[in-house]
């Protein structure tokens, strides 16, 4: 019964029902991980008791770490129920049901080897921290020296977001005039485009370490009078000039995201090149960089702590001097506390933005 | 002389020729309708009006004005000579009334508040007034594309290109741009459209040219054009028009 050379039933057989997916070896797996996650768990939690002397806090610690790995085991238990259940529909040859409730089973058991996984994840990083008598977790995670390095340190950390801070002023201005430099049209700005190239190049090329030293240490030598700038400030030009290469790089990817028919518009209402440049594709490119730029400021946040080379009293610096003092490394964990503390909200600042622009750009 | 002379444009991308040797004539207050299938070089053709594109060969004058070549001020040309494009290309950063205001404040020298008052004025006579404080994508596609001929008219141009405005349109949308066309025409606007709305070309072209791979292969009136087309390259065009039931 055809109609058309189009469609005929021998490209488009009737459809025939297919059988209901098997549960039971996702089911299996999922025993087994959660299993394997429990006793993990229960492992763990003995030597955090232990190694905390069995004080309460510990033990309550411990039962909150075997509860949670218990919670892969009700959609576990709900996917070895469907085993049963989707077999006894298929016999009755309910075969629309059964394979509804084998594709619920599959899903919870799918979601019970996620949380039992998870939980082995967590179970491993306590393996970590509290085995071998707890060599790490008295190591890295000693309060006692932390304790007394939180004060100095803190102040020191002052000293990383003034120089963030300065470099990333410095950065959103230069990073912006290489790029355009860089995407000048014509013979005329041939020359710039090559400076702009040639500084991209070359100050991506050289480690932030290497150049922070020669800046630090050379440029009191080639101006005297530098001798008495603060180190901090020397440090904050060298991270300008490094991270300035960098982020010339994302306006540039910016500016040219920005489709040509918005120049054209521009230059055809008689716009010149720097006038179109400045109303309409800077404003957009550098909405559409925020994210990528914000990615760039962290990483320039993080590498404040290379200023240490230079004998800035910043907190990687000083929370060595504490480490020497009381011969544990935990001080300058607190140091990377500090840097995990100010960098999460701005990682969650960037999502929250390219959230927003995906929304806005679906029209809500 | 006339007002607008394309003279032998020769332009190529690379060894690809787009436009081999177009010359046409549009006198002052003349509308002239460009129709042939796509990749003809309309398009083409009037972006080198307006300098998007650069030629390779020929001239174009505009009042006796050579504003092709070395050493023309583009930028003084472009005022003179008002695009349209297809896409509308408002600038989606600012609202409707910024769109239309940034060439008259910012390249006509015109003080912010005449501006704005003209602006006003315009978008009241296409039926935009209350969306003056709107930005570009909370507006549907006849409606922005009524901005950009608005953008396109404040700068007072003495010619308009309109490149298959409405070509992205549905198409109960078109007849509300048309309409602003037809007013326009009326009014006296010298105009080169490229378009495939053959029954509105048929109504207010005073000349139709058929395009074909990169040269004008036949023009006259929209008549002329329409019923009696003499190529057969014409001949073929119209009739698969007809048949998809475009006119």
């Amino acid at each position: 019964m055809t109609s058309s050379g189009l469609v005929t039933d021998e490209l488009q057989p009737s459809p025939e029902p297919a059988p209901p997916p098997q549960v039971s070896r996702l089911a299996a797996i999922a025993t087994v991980v959660s299993a394997v996650a429990t006793a993990g768990a229960i492992y763990e939690g003995t030597l955090v008791r232990s190694y905390n002397d069995n004080s309460a806090f510990s033990s309550i610690a411990a039962v909150v770490i075997v509860l949670s790995s218990a919670l892969a085991w009700w959609p576990c238990l709900r996917a070895i129920r469907a085993i049963g259940a989707r077999a006894s529909l298929a016999k009755d040859e309910k075969v629309v049901e059964a394979r509804r409730l084998a594709a619920r089973g599959r899903e919870d058991a799918q979601i019970a080897i996620g949380y039992a996984a998870a939980g082995l994840v967590v179970v491993g990083l306590l393996q970590f921290v509290f085995g071998n008598d707890g060599a790490v977790a008295s190591t890295f995670f000693d309060w006692n020296p932390i304790g007394k390095a939180f004060g100095d340190s803190l102040k020191a950390f002052w000293t990383n977001i003034w120089v963030a801070c300065v470099a990333e002023v410095g950065v959103l201005v230069l990073g912006l005039v290489v790029a355009i430099m860089r995407l000048l049209p014509g013979r005329a700005g041939a020359p710039l485009r090559l400076i702009a190239v040639l500084y991209c190049d070359i100050f991506r090329a050289i480690p932030a370490i290497v150049l922070i030293y020669i800046i630090v240490f050379g440029t009191p030598l080639a101006i005297p009078s530098a001798a008495n700038w603060p180190g901090a400030l020397l440090g904050a030009i060298s991270l300008t000039i490094t991270y300035t290469a960098y982020v010339a790089e994302v306006y540039r990817a910016g500016l040219q995201s920005i489709h040509p028919s918005q120049s054209a518009a521009a230059r055809s209402l008689g716009l010149s090149y720097s006038l179109t440049l400045r109303t309409v594709l800077v404003p957009q490119a550098v909405r559409r960089v925020i994210p990528p730029l914000l990615n760039d400021f962290i990483g320039l946040q993080k590498d404040t702590a290379l200023l240490s080379i230079a004998a800035v009293a910043e907190v990687f610096l000083t929370t060595t001097f504490f480490q020497n003092t009381y011969f544990k490394i935990s001080p300058v964990v607190l140091a990377a506390i500090f840097f995990i503390v100010i960098t999460i909200p701005q990682a969650r600042f960037v999502d929250y933005l390219i959230d927003r622009d995906a929304a806005r750009r679906a029209g809500k | 002389m006339s007002f607008l002379e394309i003279d032998d444009v020769h332009k190529a991308y690379g060894h690809h020729e787009v436009l081999k040797g177009v010359s046409l004539n549009v006198e002052r207050h003349e509308v002239v309708c460009l129709i042939g299938a796509s990749g003809s070089g309309k398009s083409t053709l009037l972006r080198c009006v307006n300098a998007l594109e650069e030629i390779q060969g020929g001239a174009i004058r505009i009042d006796g004005d050579t504003v092709t070549g070395a050493g023309v001020d583009l930028n003084v040309l472009r005022r003179d000579v008002g695009i349209v494009f297809q896409s509308y290309n408002l600038f989606p950063h600012m609202s409707v009334l910024e769109n239309i205001m940034l060439a008259p404040t910012r390249v006509g020298g015109m003080a912010k508040k005449a501006a704005r008052e003209r602006t006003m004025t315009l978008l009241e006579s296409v039926g935009m007034q209350d969306k003056a404080k709107a930005y570009p994508d909370m507006l549907s596609g006849g409606q922005q594309q009524r901005v950009a001929i608005v953008r396109a008219l404040a700068m007072q141009p003495r010619v308009m290109l309109l490149d298959e405005i409405t070509a992205a349109l549905d198409p109960e949308l078109v007849g509300d741009v048309l309409e602003i066309v037809r007013e326009l025409a009326h009014g006296g606007l010298t105009m080169l459209l490229a378009t495939h709305e053959m029954g509105f070309a048929k109504e207010v072209a005073s000349q139709v040219c058929f395009l074909d791979n990169g040269s004008i292969l036949e023009r006259g009136s929209a008549q002329q054009i329409f019923e009696d087309p003499k190529e057969p390259r014409t001949q073929q065009f119209l009739s698969r028009v007809v048949k998809s039931g475009r006119l």
